[in-house]
């Protein structure tokens, strides 16, 4: 199972050393960037999401395979009304936290071993909505 | 190499970097980046509980753990092995309106101020650190997806639904910042 998943790790490691020497994972750089006071966080994922289109187009007009000949596919998303609650309420903790997600992994790699409690506490949220699911407007 | 390697990256070269995960994944695997799945597998994984939303083959996702431990690994070196010899440089118009609400070190990625474990038993701490991460990720599970999967992939593959949730992940953090954070800090 590690074997065959050692890639991932390896594309996980990568985006990683990305991840702070783009300096994203930065606290101050999130702050930076609802302040409107610097132009970094918005042209780090502007660029990255132009290079995303352009790739996805080349993979879908070249119809460019995986490395094991399978034929690239997209999972579409559907929307839902959760992309709005969901979204707020995920934009509210990314300013308290100056993370989302995969920045906080990166946090902890980089030695801020107290972010683990905020990692486990996202989990704790995750599960939370688990269980509320059925009730909330989705 | 290892010299120009250390300094920060500039936005475009990091932009170019990130962007570029998104075909390595396809290729690697037909996989679609995104990260806030992986917490999801960890409650299907550990803490199922019988509820629906956490009973499917969490195995068949095993992907995305090894990919998030990966992102651990890769925080590591980022800064242990190619470690920026200066502090951040920070607007300083940022400098100063953080300076006016208590936070005095500028000199890692994260205030220390803030985020650090003798904090965790006070009101500040347990919102920075325990309630914040529960809203990031409460929040993400709700939207389906986080900053990854909805802002990059999803705007990549130029999704309606990902850009209804990026604007809406910009709203939540524009409001929080301007409106919320002032007083959360000077608790």
């Amino acid at each position: 199972m590690i074997i065959r998943n050692l890639k991932y790790i390896f594309a996980g490691m990568f985006f990683g050393i990305i991840a702070v020497k783009s300096e994203i994972i930065s606290w101050f750089r999130i702050q930076e960037m609802f302040r409107l006071t610097s132009f970094h966080m918005f042209g780090v994922i502007g660029t990255a999401v132009v290079i995303g289109i352009i790739s996805i187009q080349l993979i879908k007009r070249l119809n460019i395979k995986t490395l094991s000949g399978e034929k690239i596919s997209i999972a579409p998303k559907k929307f839902q009304k959760g992309q709005i609650y969901g979204g707020l309420i995920f934009g509210f903790g990314w300013a308290i936290t100056g993370a989302c997600p995969g920045p906080l992994f990166a946090q902890i790699g980089s030695g801020f071993g107290v972010i683990t409690v905020t990692l486990l506490s996202a989990i704790a949220g995750t599960w939370t909505y688990g269980y509320f699911r059925d009730k909330l407007p989705n | 190499m290892l010299e120009l390697l250390r300094q920060p990256w500039h936005w475009s070269i990091s932009g170019l970097l990130i962007g570029l995960t998104v075909p390595l994944l396809l290729i690697l695997g037909n996989k679609s980046f995104g990260i806030s799945s992986s917490l999801r597998h960890v409650c299907a994984a550990c803490i199922p509980a019988n509820i629906e939303f956490f009973k499917y083959d969490w195995k068949k996702e095993s992907w995305n753990l090894f990919f998030v431990a990966g992102i651990v690994l890769g925080g590591f070196i980022g800064n242990y092995f190619l470690t920026n010899p200066n502090d951040i440089v920070i607007n300083p118009q940022t400098q100063q309106e953080l300076a006016a609400l208590g936070i005095k070190d500028f000199s890692g990625l994260l205030p220390t101020d803030l985020f650090n474990f003798q904090n965790l038993f006070t009101l500040k701490g347990f919102i920075f650190m325990i309630l914040g991460g529960f809203l990031v990720g409460f929040g993400t599970r709700w939207a389906g997806g986080c900053t990854s999967g909805h802002a990059i992939m999803g705007l990549s593959n130029l999704q309606v639904p990902s850009l209804i949730a990026t604007i809406c992940f910009m709203v939540g953090g524009f409001v929080m910042t301007w409106l919320i954070l002032p007083f959360l800090l000077t608790f």
